[in-house]
């Protein structure tokens, strides 16, 4: 297995089991036996990490979300389904590498499935554009939830973008106008819709392949209006304040499931999802599976419906009676 | 304070007579007023008779919504809906200020409730349903109430078969709302299509500023789609590309003009035309 990268916060913790090694080392060359020891001393770090990831801050729960190593939408493809087969292309324009989507398998469902994709590594960032989509990233994804409403197909989307991207060429073709035809016409489809977040949960460009009759997320995702860096910059007029800009934006799952805008938290192994990635996927097509057996029994209409009334109810206000 | 206090304090401070805005203006800048495009000095009284539209350069300044109304709709026409609507603090969100007191100096300052007036009346004897921003208000940005008066708005329109125009003004969501603004692009554009769904006709027209959640959202889903001349629109405004890009953006970016170049503005209309144009779109519809 891959080194994991440690995150500022699990510092600390990295230190004791490097010392546990150490000791270990030791003892074997001194012939020692300290196996108890060491059992009660691995027993009290993991104790210690899920008590750190239990009570971690929104602004460290930001940092796993962007993880470098944290499993990607592709790499979901490939672990929660049975079978998939990529398509390409959004009919207009080109083919966006920070969309990624298809036709797959999970279970005894066959959906259409489709993803931010974050590069894995520098170069595959660069080709992913840090997951961040133009138009034409948006438009093949309308195109494919499309043809999964014609072929009667579920629909199962993974958010993970920082945001739709911010650019010229962007712009020029219509950035706004694609999000929000998107968004229209997630509530025209007749199927059910899975929306996970699996990472970031970055505003419009989110919420663009966002449009669910279930919005889950895994517990160290988050989901905002705004990134809190560039919160900071606005509101607070620097970029020093991104850490109280985030615990101000509730952006964290249990923020989102308190604000009734997502349905579940789905569970995280001990340290993030990138310290088990199987487990996380075993969970998540469990999660996955379950929902669209509760979900293809229903009508078109019920499904229209339902997501109508649920991001009807969205929002805060007060009225005079 | 309770929330019921609270909220009576509220409704008193709507209720309250506020200045004209027309007469805050005078006050402040006598009887004349600078063309912000040109530089021109009109006579205040000329400027308001020509809707704030400069005479020697066509530049349009921002208008009020409830100017707006007067300007568009037949007098004593207009009925107003959910006029009491109010933002709440849902998150109790703090940055420089507290989102409460920004709300309330906002209030005061406009004598609104928040960005947008919503209602229905009549377009030279034609009846349109209508919502109108008001960048004066928090930078026109959506939060919750603009969300839920839009998606109710439409709502009545889809109910009495009626055709809808939003005329936009913002700098996108409202962040001390956090993902609950950003959940309002989603509200809105559901009402719209079962608007667009019962085969009624949405007219967009765009005002400067529109940008960010407002341009992802309802500015960019109309069947038919007008622009004030130099309107600057966009999902993400000039400076934060500018910054992400670290160059120069070219000639005229973002414009009304460019929009329609581009292929997402139907037509750019000057603000005396507005009425007549919706008239003719609305009729050439069969409404
Ligand atoms: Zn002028």
């Amino acid at each position: 297995m891959v080194e994991p990268i440690l995150l500022e916060f699990e510092k600390p913790l990295a230190e004791l089991e490097q010392r546990m090694d150490q000791i270990r080392i030791q003892a074997q060359a001194d012939g020692v036996n300290v196996t108890d020891q060491l059992a009660q001393l691995e027993g009290q770090i993991i104790r210690l990490r899920v008590d750190l990831f239990e009570r971690l801050s929104p602004y460290q729960r930001l940092q796993v979300a962007r993880h470098p190593q944290r499993p990607s939408t592709l790499d979901y493809f490939q672990t929660v389904t049975d079978d998939w087969l990529e398509l390409r292309g959004d009919r207009c324009f080109g083919d966006d590498l920070a969309l990624v989507g298809g036709l797959a398998r999970i279970g005894d469902f066959n959906v259409v499935i489709l993803g931010h994709q974050k590069g894995r590594d520098t170069k595959d960032n660069i080709k992913r554009n840090f997951g961040m989509p133009q138009p034409e990233g948006y438009r093949k994804a309308l195109r494919l939830m499309q043809h999964a409403d014609r072929f009667g197909l579920p629909i199962i989307s993974f958010i993970d973008t920082p945001g739709a991207y911010p650019g010229v060429q962007a712009e020029e073709r219509g950035q706004g106008e694609a999000l929000a035809r998107n968004i229209r016409e997630m509530f025209h489809l007749g199927v059910p819709i899975l929306c996970t977040v699996i990472g970031e949960g970055g505003s419009g460009g989110a919420l663009a392949i966002g449009v669910g009759n279930r919005v889950f997320m895994l517990e160290n995702a988050v989901y905002s209006v705004i990134a809190p860096e560039s919160c900071s910059s606005i509101l607070w007029r620097d970029t020093k304040h991104a850490e109280e800009a985030a615990n101000a934006l509730k952006i964290t799952a249990r923020d989102l499931k308190r604000l009734g805008i997502v349905d579940d938290i789905i569970p995280e192994p001990v340290g993030g999802a990138h310290r088990s990635p199987i487990a996380m996927a075993h969970t998540l097509k469990q999660t996955l599976i379950h929902h669209l057996k509760e979900l293809t029994s229903q009508s078109p209409e019920e499904l229209r419906a339902q997501r109508y009334e649920k991001f009807r109810r969205m929002g805060a206000f007060l009225e005079a009676p | 304070m309770s929330l019921l206090d609270w909220f009576e304090t509220r409704k008193k401070e709507v209720q309250s007579p506020v200045p004209q805005p027309q007469q805050q203006r005078e006050i402040a800048e006598g009887l004349w007023t600078k063309c912000r495009g040109c530089g021109t000095l009109h006579y205040t009284k000329d400027w308001e008779i020509n809707q704030q539209v400069c005479s020697s350069c066509g530049y349009h300044a921002m208008v009020g919504c409830r100017q707006r109304i007067e300007q568009l709709m037949d007098p004593d026409t207009w009925e107003p809906l959910d006029e009491l609507v109010c933002s709440l603090d849902p998150l109790q969100f703090t940055d420089l200020r507290p989102y409460s007191e920004r709300i309330r100096k906002s209030l005061q300052s406009t004598g609104l409730t928040d960005a947008v007036l919503t209602g229905v009346g009549r377009v030279l004897g034609k009846p349109l349903a209508l919502a109108v921003m008001d960048f004066s208000f928090m930078g026109g940005s959506m939060g919750s109430v603009v969300g839920e008066k839009i998606a109710r708005l439409t709502e009545i329109a889809t109910q009495r078969s009626l055709p809808l125009a939003i005329f936009t003004a913002s700098g996108g969501a409202r962040m001390q709302e956090g993902v609950l603004s950003l959940m309002q692009m989603a509200k809105t554009s559901a009402a719209l299509e079962r608007h667009r769904s019962a085969r009624q006709l949405y007219i967009a027209v765009l005002t400067h500023p529109t940008t960010g959640g407002v341009t992802a959202s309802y500015a960019m889903l109309g069947d038919v789609t007008l622009a004030e001349p130099g309107a600057m629109i966009g999902f993400t405004g000039p400076r934060i590309i500018e910054q992400t890009l670290k160059q120069k953006l070219p000639e005229g970016f973002q414009t009304a003009e460019y929009l329609m170049e581009h292929g997402f503005v139907d037509m750019v209309v000057q603000r005396a035309k507005l009425p007549a144009t919706l008239v003719r779109l609305l009729s050439l519809h069969g409404y």
